[in-house]
């Protein structure tokens, strides 16, 4: 991947939560997608949910789903696996369509990985069944919407897996 | 201490058209009411009741949302009050009841179970108003007062445990509709399908 213009930009992320009409984030900072977070502040439109741990997340989004609203999720891939209980039973159990966006900490595009967080990401998410899509720069982009498309129709939880190229990160 | 049950039905006669998450007193609550606007979860996952209230709150601004969350529940997720807090949804009324114990694992007692202020741990993360009742006589006369202010609010309730003991698949199971049918049944209550 070529860095500069190739980057996935916050502009771009944020372009695709637009036009997927999401109204809340909830969140928990984390390296990977810290560059959306003064973007997301500065939006009127968007709510900012900051939680204490991922899990908490997961009950939150289904009760804004429960009232309405179109929540998305933003962590990391260490709190993702923290929370597995949550997302069974409060995701999952209640068939609440959100797409989580996970920063992809370890991940280096060489399969190598020296970081068990990115070990263990991929191999959580195919033992729960949840779809998910990387998206490392602006021409992977339309996966997000991809995504939603596709917790909508699966009335079901679905990741976009934030490749950490973006910093220069493992490289 | 108080029996459950007594003070669900005392709350039910200030329910209003209040969403009620009937959280650990669900059982008795789903004989007292089970509308569109009950919600009789279960246990979905431990811990998050108070975060679905919080998220419920927030979607749905004009209704009050009342949560009866349970001591364990709130041990098992701390930072979710500092959450609540900031968040502080003025409609959101957060009743916890205490029993000390893991009541449907055999009753095995939570951590320093008799000596937790959950009240003042609520005070403490941010929650404007907070306060604990052990008596029954006490949170009755107390409760139009405490739903007629705005929230987000915390009332601690000292309850009798009702221990299980019997395997979970022997249990006798109270609730009438699965945890998906409760929410999609809400959202077309709502009107947000």
């Amino acid at each position: 991947m070529a860095d500069g213009a190739a980057a996935l930009s916050p502009e771009t992320v944020m372009r695709q939560m637009k036009q997927n009409g999401v109204t809340d984030i909830v969140w928990l900072p984390d390296s990977e997608t810290n560059w959306l977070y003064l973007l997301m502040q500065a939006d009127p439109d968007l709510r900012l949910i900051g939680v204490t741990r991922e899990g908490h997340a997961c009950s939150i989004a289904a009760g804004l789903f429960a009232g309405g609203r179109r929540p998305m999720l933003l962590i990391q891939n260490t709190g993702m696996l923290e929370s597995g209980d949550s997302i069974r039973g409060w995701l999952m159990g209640l068939n609440v369509p959100v797409v989580l966006m996970v920063g992809y900490r370890g991940y280096t595009r060489h399969g190598v990985n020296t970081d068990t967080a990115a070990t263990y990401t991929e191999r959580f998410l195919m033992a729960f069944n949840i779809p998910f899509f990387l998206v490392e720069n602006d021409s992977d982009s339309e996966r997000i919407s991809q995504a939603f498309a596709l917790a909508d129709r699966t009335r079901q939880p679905v990741v976009v897996l934030v490749g950490d190229e973006y910093h220069g990160f493992n490289r | 201490m108080m029996h459950t049950a007594d003070l669900l039905k005392v709350f039910a006669d200030h329910r209003g058209d209040a969403i009620v998450i009937s959280g650990r007193g669900g059982r008795h609550w789903i004989t007292l009411s089970d509308t569109a606007l009950d919600i009789p979860l279960g246990d979905p996952a431990m811990g998050g009741h108070a975060g679905f209230g919080l998220g419920l709150a927030l979607a749905q601004p004009e209704k009050r949302v009342v949560l009866f969350d349970s001591e364990g529940d709130i041990l098992m997720s701390l930072g979710q009050l500092p959450t609540i807090a900031e968040q502080a949804p003025p409609n959101f009324y957060h009743f916890v009841l205490d029993n000390e114990v893991y009541a449907t694992t055999g009753g095995q007692p939570v951590p320093n179970a008799k000596q937790v202020d959950y009240a003042a741990m609520a005070r403490a993360s941010g929650y404007p108003r907070a306060m604990g009742f052990t008596e029954l006589d006490d949170f009755a006369r107390s409760l139009p007062g405490i739903l007629a202010a705005p929230g987000p609010v915390f009332v601690a309730l000292k309850v009798f445990p009702e221990v299980e003991n019997t395997p979970i698949g022997q249990r006798v199971r109270w609730r009438k509709r699965s945890a998906d049918k409760v929410v999609s049944d809400l959202r077309a209550a709502l009107g947000v399908v």
